[in-house]
């Protein structure tokens, strides 16, 4: 199977590789996956609280090249977008934007996965309530 | 050979006619990308394109045709490859039933065993590690009312002897046991295995697929009753195999699942793909020669493959490491997955994976999960097959290659990270999806 270049791009120059202090009450981190499927993505989301803006966004994830280009990109794509923003952000996006042929776009669906986690676990930290997601087949 | 020197194929035929030891010098030196990937196909040995060019063109005959000429140059080629391809795994000629390749031989000798041995009785032995056309015709065995006793492996992949003895019972007619595991390499103990299926009175069939060309195999010493093998995992051309059915001590029999004009002692119907025998005739003939020393050369190379990247931390052989092919390697490296590492160098170097990503099923490899191995293990396996054509440069470039993508997949790896914080992994409540 060929890689679309975007991939290509991705895998080999990734954006955002790293962790955030996930102890600080501003970040939000998702860990979403199992090794056992040969996928698992960790993101997190650092918000500002003045602005309420994403300001930092890292990944770290173990699985193949489309898993790790969706989650580099999801970080791009999240850093400076407010919460609500972010969640708005739909697998079929980054489907679109990787040229992700049919047998990866679980790799699509659990960096979206990823994304609401991270939101999430940053709003039960600051007292909010949990969100239900829907959930997407993978 | 009369081709006509307009012809681009002549200009290389001339070439390797001339001197082939001076092509095999120009593919010494490193050339990308590198193939590592013999156990799926081999490239074909010039040498034995030269002793197939002549009977495409100029000497078509069917080997069937009795009355003429053209019949009898092809018989007669026919005839000289079934000595080849007999005297490598030291049987009679007359035992050799060319077919088009290692599958449709499995399939003849498991589906031929069981049905001209069904008053006999309806038991088949095999084990979980074997190949698909083994395993798949096993299960259509089973849909048509046949019984089949799957084998487990032990961690190491060898079957367990005394096992495989109590799972014979009185309707048991057939062991099929392969040689050389395709993804691991690993040799079954094929002597002790062919002594309890004579002393229980039960045939012996092998997928010898891997192995032949590759290490000594012997069908009188080695008891083997049946035996499957194919021309392209040995530097021979595509579409072309073999079955070995024993002939004496005891006589065996297979019922033919191709119907047609009764080629190959009625045993395998069809016009016989001459262009392909020669050249898997010839094939068999250069691994005769230089097998042995060929052996040598790729187990030394593949050892120190082995060794370099078991260099890195948490990296895994997988199989017996003794009993096995010497081309082949399977290491997983763990908290990396196979496919997110083959791209870091699939552009210069072909290996495969038992990662679940590489196949349209999702599911890593069933050969490594019956080794006992984790789902994440199989998936960070890779598998390296070396071959005739693969030098020293080649490796040296590989071992760099997969060491520096690793290295870097990892630190991009949560669970490296958590493993190296201490963490247990095991422990996690993963979504599974």
């Amino acid at each position: 199977m060929a890689y679309s270049d975007k991939v290509i791009d991705h895998y080999q120059n990734p954006k955002n590789v790293g962790t955030l202090d996930k102890s600080k009450n501003n970040v939000g981190t998702g860990l979403v996956g199992a090794p056992e499927c040969g996928d698992v993505m960790r993101l997190q989301i650092e918000v500002d609280e003045e602005s309420g803006l994403i300001k930092d966004a890292k990944f770290k994830t173990f699985g193949c090249g489309s898993a790790i280009a969706s989650s580099s990109l999801a970080t791009e794509w999240l850093k400076g977008k407010t919460v609500d923003q972010a969640l708005a952000i739909d697998n079929m996006d980054i489907v679109e934007e990787l040229n992700l042929p049919p047998v990866k776009i679980h790799c699509s669906v659990l960096a979206e996965d990823a994304i609401k986690a991270a939101i999430n676990d940053y709003r039960v930290k600051n007292g909010l309530p949990e969100l239900t997601l829907e959930q997407k087949p993978h | 050979m009369t081709l006509t020197p307009e012809s681009s194929t002549f200009d290389v035929t001339l070439s390797i006619r001339k001197n082939h030891h001076l092509l095999f010098n120009y593919c010494m030196e490193l050339k990308l990308p590198i193939y590592l990937d013999n156990n799926a196909t081999t490239p074909m040995d010039p040498r034995v394109l030269e002793a197939m060019l002549p009977y495409f063109v100029e000497n078509f005959g069917n080997a069937a045709s009795r009355n003429h000429s053209f019949g009898w140059v092809a018989e007669e080629a026919v005839d000289y490859a079934r000595e080849q391809v007999a005297k490598l795994i030291n049987a009679d000629p007359k035992e050799i039933i060319f077919t088009s390749g290692a599958t449709e031989a499995d399939n003849l000798a498991i589906k031929g065993v069981y049905e001209m041995y069904a008053s006999k009785g309806n038991h088949i032995i095999t084990a979980t590690t074997e190949h698909k056309a083994v395993l798949d015709t096993c299960k259509h065995i089973e849909k048509t009312g046949g019984k089949v006793t799957y084998l487990n492996v032990k961690a190491d992949g060898l079957i367990d002897l005394a096992e495989l003895e109590a799972a014979i019972t009185p309707e048991t007619i057939l062991i099929a046991i392969m040689y050389g595991n395709n993804e691991i390499g690993v040799i079954q103990p094929v002597r002790e295995i062919s002594a309890i299926a004579r002393k229980h009175g039960v045939l012996f069939f092998t997928d010898a697929t891997q192995a032949v060309g590759k290490v000594p195999v012997d069908v009188q010493k080695d008891g083997i009753d049946l035996m499957a093998f194919s021309a392209h995992k040995m530097y021979g051309p595509k579409g072309v195999g073999a079955l070995y059915v024993r002939r004496k001590n005891p006589r065996v029999k297979v019922t033919a699942q191709m119907d047609g004009g009764g080629h190959e002692r009625g045993m395998r119907s069809g016009t016989l793909n001459v262009p392909g025998i020669v050249g898997f005739g010839k094939a068999c003939e250069l691994c005769m020669n230089e097998m042995e020393s060929e052996a040598k050369r790729l187990s030394a190379m593949r050892d120190r493959l082995e060794s370099a990247l078991m260099e890195l931390e948490e990296a895994y052989v997988n199989g017996n490491r003794e009993h096995r092919l010497p081309h082949t390697a399977n290491i997983s490296f763990k908290y990396v997955e196979g496919e997110g590492l083959m791209m870091g160098f699939n552009k210069d170097i072909a290996v495969s994976s038992g990662s679940a990503c590489t196949s349209a099923s999702l599911e890593p490899s069933y050969v490594l999960k019956a080794l006992g191995l984790g789902d994440d293990l199989a998936h960070s396996s890779l598998r390296f097959g070396l071959g005739r054509f693969t030098t020293d440069e080649q490796i040296d470039y590989t071992i760099n290659a997969v060491r520096n993508t690793v290295l870097k997949l990892r630190e991009m790896s949560p669970l490296w990270e958590m493993y190296k914080e201490g963490v247990d992994i095991d422990s996690i409540e993963w979504a599974h999806h």
